[in-house]
């Protein structure tokens, strides 16, 4: 669906914001595309849609050259991109009237129908007479969305869409891309969130400081990050001098709590552990693996917590 | 055939049409003419339907009144105003002529003004709030939406000259009598054929305006701030025009594009001397190739960072 090799991006101050990327979207995937603010992943979809021309390496999207073939490619793909831009004086309506007007293979006949058919999708259907200005930023974004949404697409395109939306509208728009995606459209969906990625992917890539760390599907991304062992309890010292005792590694002793790699002897050892606790007079308020999570993955690729600019 | 055999053919058939069906729905779609000029319908409703636009053709439509209102206190005061433009005067005697008097008036300063803004905004202001963007990810395709902007900037300035010529005729139509018009060359014409030549003049004004739309819309394309691109326009049709006052400069003044404006008024002669005009419009149509060549291919090669 989307491939790049050695795609690559120098701004004029001389500044490398996407450098050698070999990314891989397979057809029909939800593929997340993840990675700190400021990690390239924007002007990675700004090359892929043809906004702006790669300094070297090429970009195929549904199989044919960007930014090349951005008249035929682009009619079967919408885009959201580093949140909505709307006209203030226009309806939400008229908003999406234009953007349908700006695509050639748009036919006119059966525009009010399809923008209709969108504004009711994203749940703006009330609101579609109100001037843009008047939106929140949340109703913004669904516009945004509707507009991507306003033909049937091959491949949706999603620069952090839910950017700005509180916790019941974040549900709705995941629900939406799930919706698109079970239609049989490809959905590559940018985000700094990590659970946004868990929650809706089925795979994933990583990207810091311009590079691509990792790509896969997320549970083989998830599987990277080892479970923990975590104990909590009262008795920090005595629990970890007993773990230790069990060839349990990489203790962190915290407040109230104990945590290790469980290492060589697997899950077998676990009841054998707890009893060993217990035994040593260690009260156990809890204990138990903590699976592990894309942020740790992301940590362990990485070696920076996933707050860090690039 | 056994059940299993059938059952399994209907399968595939269903699957086969759903397949059709998704190719159909999601496949490539061809471009057609009316999907292709729908952006171009959609921009002149998108520039006539911002409060800007209809403030500026207001303020354009509100000159000729008040030219018309000076006029008539001038004429009706006891002292003569000497000078001034050579149509004021015949003003008094026919209220058609105010429409050429709004026009030279306006020509200098208020209409390049207006184009100016409007211009100089289009790129740069939908830049300015990423809706470019948007419409370039549709694909509205960057030749197309400067062919659509070029050409709604256009329409404005036929909209612009209409605004003051109709309020410049409304308003000498109420304050002077209307009737034969003695013209510049001592003829005199009958009012049917004086307002044609009224037609003709705002024809030549509208499109006289067509280079300085080009030269704002190539500014357009330099930046991404639509106060700067309107700014830019605007001080280079004042600076064009005071370097057109230079007697110094008369080596290049003739390739100004503001140095045939006024040549409008020789339309107003019997016969009509076409020379001047001529000029301007070739000189329009140069000004249009170059900087809508430069628009172009500045547009074209941009990277969209907004």
């Amino acid at each position: 669906m989307i491939r790049t090799r050695g795609l690559t991006k120098r701004f004029r101050g001389g500044q490398l914001a996407v450098d050698g990327l070999d990314l891989s979207v397979p057809r029909g995937s939800v593929f997340g595309f993840l990675g700190p603010n400021g990690s390239g992943k924007t002007t990675t979809i700004r090359m892929l849609m043809g906004l702006i021309a790669p300094t070297s390496g090429t970009a195929t999207v549904l199989g044919e050259s960007m930014p090349q073939s951005v008249a035929t490619v682009l009619p079967r793909v919408g885009a959201l991109i580093e949140g909505p831009a709307l006209y203030g004086f226009l309806s939400g309506r008229d908003n999406l009237v234009r953007f349908d007007a700006a695509d050639p293979t748009a036919d006119p006949r059966t525009r009010r129908q399809r923008v209709e058919t969108a504004l009711e999708r994203v749940g703006l259907g009330a609101a579609a007479g109100k001037k843009a200005r008047a939106y929140s930023l949340g109703m913004k974004q669904r516009l945004g969305l509707a507009s991507a949404l306003l033909q049937p697409r091959e491949l949706l395109v999603l620069d952090e869409p839910t950017n700005g939306l509180d916790p019941q509208g974040m549900r709705e728009i995941r629900a939406l891309v799930r919706e698109v995606a079970a239609e049989g459209t490809t959905v590559f969906l940018s985000s700094h969130l990590l659970d946004e990625i868990e929650q809706v992917c089925t795979h994933a890539a990583v990207m810091s400081r311009g590079r691509l760390v990792v790509q896969g599907t997320v549970a083989e991304l998830a599987a990277r990050a080892q479970g923990r062992l975590v104990v909590r309890t009262p008795d920090v010292a005595r629990a970890a001098e007993v773990l230790a005792a069990h060839r349990v590694t990489g203790l962190v002793p915290g407040e109230e709590r104990v945590d290790g790699e469980l290492g060589g002897p697997g899950d077998e050892a676990l009841p054998e552990l707890c009893a060993a606790l217990v035994a040593a007079g260690v009260r156990v308020h809890g204990f138990g693996l903590e699976r592990g999570t894309l942020e740790d993955a992301f940590v362990a690729l990485t070696g920076e917590g996933f707050d860090v600019a690039g | 055939m056994s059940r299993a055999e059938t059952s399994h053919a209907a399968a595939s058939r269903a699957e086969t049409s759903r397949a059709e069906a998704t190719v159909l729905r999601t496949g490539r779609r061809p471009q057609t003419a009316a999907g292709f000029l729908a952006l171009f319908r959609n921009e002149l409703h998108l520039t006539f339907r911002r409060l800007r636009t209809k403030v500026l053709l207001g303020i354009l439509a509100v000159l000729p009144v008040l030219i018309g209102v000076v006029v008539k206190l001038n004429t009706d005061s006891p002292h003569e105003g000497g000078g001034g433009p050579s149509f004021i005067a015949q003003t008094t005697q026919n209220g058609l002529f105010l429409v050429f008097t709004a026009l030279a008036v306006a020509l200098p300063v208020f209409l390049p003004m207006t184009v100016g803004v409007v211009a100089g905004d289009s790129v740069a202001g939908e830049a300015a709030t990423g809706t470019l963007r948007y419409l370039l990810v549709a694909p509205a395709g960057r030749t197309r939406l400067l062919a659509a902007k070029f050409t709604a900037g256009l329409v404005f300035c036929l909209a612009a000259t209409a605004a003051v010529a109709v309020a410049a005729l409304a308003t000498g139509a109420a304050l002077f009598p209307l009737g034969e018009v003695t013209l510049l060359s001592g003829d005199t014409i009958g009012l049917a054929d004086a307002l044609l030549r009224a037609v003709l003049v705002a024809g030549v004004v509208a499109v006289s305006l067509a280079g300085l739309v080009a030269i704002g819309l190539f500014v357009s394309t330099l930046t991404g701030s639509g106060i700067a691109a309107m700014a830019a326009t605007v001080g280079l049709v004042i600076t064009v025009q005071i370097l057109d006052a230079f007697p110094q400069l008369d080596a290049i003044r003739p390739f100004l594009f503001t140095h045939y404006w006024l040549s409008f008024s020789d339309l107003l002669r019997e016969p009509m001397y076409w020379d001047g005009v001529l000029k301007d419009l070739g000189l329009q149509a140069a000004y249009v190739a170059v900087f809508g060549s430069a628009a172009w291919a500045r547009f074209t090669s941009r990277d969209i960072s907004a």
